[in-house]
């Protein structure tokens, strides 16, 4: 049998771990709940030799303080799960910042193999390292890799597995932090040990090292006045000796550490001057053109997905059209069949109309590909930050926003890099307002039909800069009402620019739409029958009208869906929708998407087979513009849809503030999607 | 004074973090603490800050950035 052995993966944010995850685990990856991880972390599997490798990619921390969720959840693996091997990856081209984790996990003990990813670029700055030389001083293997040419694959492996079967002396640098420190630090384990507090899981050096770094989670964890005393008076006895707190001097003497390993492991031919990074920061980050080249960017994305995804959603539609006809050509004509109509009007009309949009959610996730992988989505938080500042929220909560364009979910699970509750609070509340791909393929829908060609591109582009203008005056209203208080000043690290490769940018592009693909045939289709059921049955028995136009009218009035739409079409009434459109927007609470495919069930449903027309033309006919306007409006807004109100819950602890989500944004929905129709009816706009 | 004054281009040395503890173990695990140096790579008005600190670039707001006391 296969020895298993479990590989922790850890590394600063923009270290390039995911890239070398990727690389590690090809295609074997699954997200699960790991014992001891609370929330979803990646899982990748690969065989080598007698042995299974389970690595776990960890969240993307600088520290191991555990003052945000990430480092928690990351630290907490690492101590509690105990992987045969904890991975580093470090960012050869800015070793000093990631060192410091390095350091933190060099005290923690485990067996650490450490990957300096990025050597080319290293290079090519001037700098060279006498990497044994290092890997000596840190009492680490060190194995030289350039991540996303997969360079280092197998050397990762072999040393992994080195360290496995204890193939490797092992001999840790020694982290020492001077005598002021070192005496407090043996005060408090000789506490720990007659308290008998601590667990065989830590170091007692370790806990005393992290007491006197304010580590809040372990401080409770012990829950014990007297430890707590002991560590105030430690503080203060290291305070009044050097004029800084415990935490500040560990910090400081770490980087100290730090800089003595590599003043003697790296020579650096070049200074420090400007980068080429910087210098394109000079004008993409400038304080006058920075929000007007963000404008810009944007508006070409949203322009480019409407007239390069044109001509694939004509193919797509045509094939489904023609499918359509040769499914029902399978049954006599005139005959009335159920099946009939279930694979035509509820199969192909509800999950052909979402897929018909998959090339559009192509183009927009590699958009949104490109703006991550190329390092600018923390420009655009730069950018923002001063504005964003005004409504209450900081620069740091538009990266959430960006990615929640992709899909909300990822998004509110983003705000965890957040270290103010209530920031992340507020981030997560407003984050639905940012349209997300599920919402576009109702965009998508409704432009083409009621707008001409060449404002499109534009009209998408309203809706989405209403989304993040809504987003941004929601989330003032929560800071001076539910959530008081200024956001948290801001501070991150800015990445340098890096050229996206096209192999990672169509990777991630493609895995998302598969998520997309999979959806529509999995937990669309589902609903899509449930929905063809509900706009069936029960049948109507008999009639007296003979046009086959009313008697198709009168079957679905007499449907369950119709029914429900008929109940709840005094409130919709005021917003210019008609129980049709009802009955969309109730399947639409599960996936976003079904709102498009049971527009189609009905319109298909309700019409005799001899005349079909695609979709639109059919909203074209019912509807006016403004009603068009309204539907994406009210779409936009309203209900968040299932997965975003369970994944709300998770994240903020609470149903209330899932609560507070749903029926907030349904009520400001329902709210503005009025005032605008009865405006635009009574000036006569679109209509 | 404040890094605030400081302009592009410039490299000063800080002296002082004026805040909380969180605070400055926050910036202190960026690198920010007490004697390192900086360079100011971009200052915008009434804006964000990136600095240059360890060989790395970090983005400090403008209410972080009138806390770092330099000189």
């Amino acid at each position: 049998m296969n020895r298993k052995v479990t590989v922790a993966l850890v590394g600063n944010p923009n270290s390039g771990k995911t890239t070398i995850f990727n690389k590690l685990t090809g295609d074997r990856q699954h997200i699960g709940n790991y014992p001891g991880v609370t929330v979803e972390s990646k899982i990748g599997n690969l065989n080598h030799g007698d042995f299974e490798l389970e690595i776990v990619d960890l969240p993307g921390t600088y520290s191991l303080t555990a003052r945000s969720l990430d480092e928690q959840i990351a630290r907490n693996f690492i101590i509690n799960d105990k992987p045969d091997v904890v991975v580093d990856i470090i960012d050869y081209s800015n070793l000093e910042r990631n060192l410091y984790l390095t350091v933190q996990l060099i005290e923690l003990k485990v067996p650490l193999l450490l990957v300096f990813n990025m050597s080319d670029v290293a290079a090519a700055h001037g700098i060279s390292y006498d990497l044994p030389k290092l890997s000596k001083m840190l009492g680490a293997p060190i194995v030289p890799t350039i991540g996303f040419k997969g360079q280092g694959r197998i050397e990762i492996i072999e040393a992994i597995l080195k360290l496995a079967n204890g193939e490797t002396a092992l001999s840790p640098a020694d982290v020492t932090y001077g005598e002021d420190v070192e005496h407090e630090i043996s005060s408090l384990q000789d506490l720990l040990t007659s308290l008998n507090l601590a667990s065989d899981i830590y170091d007692h050096r370790w806990l005393a090292v992290k007491l006197l770094e304010n580590d809040r989670e372990i401080l409770r964890k012990f829950n014990s006045r007297d430890l707590t005393e002991a560590v105030k008076k430690s503080d203060e006895a290291i305070k009044n000796k050097t004029g800084n707190h415990s935490d500040i001097i560990i910090v400081d003497q770490r980087y100290r550490l730090i800089s003595r390993i590599c003043a003697e492991a790296i020579t650096s031919t070049t200074d420090n001057r400007l980068t080429r990074s910087d210098k394109i920061d000079r004008i993409l980050t400038n304080h006058l053109f920075g929000i007007p080249i963000f404008l810009i960017l944007m508006y070409l994305v949203f322009n480019i997905i409407f007239t390069v995804g044109g001509p694939p959603m004509a193919w797509i539609e045509t094939f489904f059209g023609w499918a359509g006809k040769e499914i029902s050509g399978w049954w006599a004509g005139g005959s009335d069949s159920a099946l009939r109509s279930l694979l035509v009007d509820g199969v192909i009309g509800g999950v052909g109309g979402v897929i018909i949009f998959l090339p559009n959610i192509m183009l927009l996730f590699l958009a949104i590909s490109l703006l991550e992988d190329s390092g600018y989505m923390p420009r655009a938080a730069f950018i923002m930050d001063r504005l964003m500042q005004k409504f209450g929220l900081q620069g740091r909560s538009f990266m959430p926003m960006l990615i929640g364009f992709g899909c909300t979910v990822p998004a509110i699970m983003a705000t965890r890099t957040l270290d103010n509750r209530r920031d992340r609070l507020v981030t997560m509340l407003v984050l639905p307002l940012m349209s997300c791909g599920a919402r576009f393929p109702i965009y998508a829908l409704i432009i083409p039909a009621f707008f001409p060609q060449k404002y499109r591109g534009m009209m998408l582009y309203a809706i989405y800069l209403i989304g993040i203008f809504l987003a941004v005056l929601l989330a003032k209203l929560l800071r001076v009402t539910l959530l008081k208080g200024p956001p948290s000043p801001m501070v991150m690290e800015l990445p340098p620019y890096r050229l996206p490769t096209l192999n990672s940018v169509v990777t991630n592009m493609w895995e998302k739409s598969w998520l997309y693909l999979r959806k529509a045939g999995t937990v669309i289709l589902g609903i899509s029958i449930i929905m063809w059921v509900l706009t069936s049955y029960p049948s109507k028995p008999d009639t007296t009208v003979s046009d086959p136009h009313l008697i198709q009218a009168e079957k679905l009035s007499y449907s369950a869906a119709g029914r429900l739409g008929h109940a709840i079409e005094p409130v919709l009434k005021p917003m210019g929708f008609d129980w049709k459109i009802g009955t969309a927007m109730i399947g639409a609470f599960a996936a976003k998407e079904v709102f498009v495919a049971q527009l189609g069930i009905i319109y298909s449903v309700g019409e005799a087979d001899e005349e079909k027309t695609v979709l639109r033309e059919k909203l074209q006919r019912s509807y006016t513009p403004l009603t068009g306007f309204a539907i994406m409006l009210f779409m936009l807004i309203s209900v968040p849809c299932m997965a975003t109100i369970a994944v709300t819950r998770q994240e903020s602890g609470s149903w209330k503030w899932a609560f507070l989500q749903l029926g907030g944004l349904t009520l400001l929905a329902w709210m503005i999607t009025t005032l605008v129709y009865q405006i635009g009816s009574a000036l006569g706009i679109g209509v | 004074m404040p890094l605030t004054m400081v302009g592009i281009g410039r490299r000063v040395r800080v002296v002082g973090i004026e805040g909380g503890r969180r605070l400055q173990t926050r910036l202190a695990e960026m690198g920010l603490f007490p004697g390192v140096e900086i360079d100011v790579i971009n200052n915008t008005f009434h804006g964000p800050f990136i600095v240059g600190v360890k060989g790395s670039r970090v983005i400090l707001g403008r209410g972080m950035a009138l806390k770092i006391m330099v000189e």
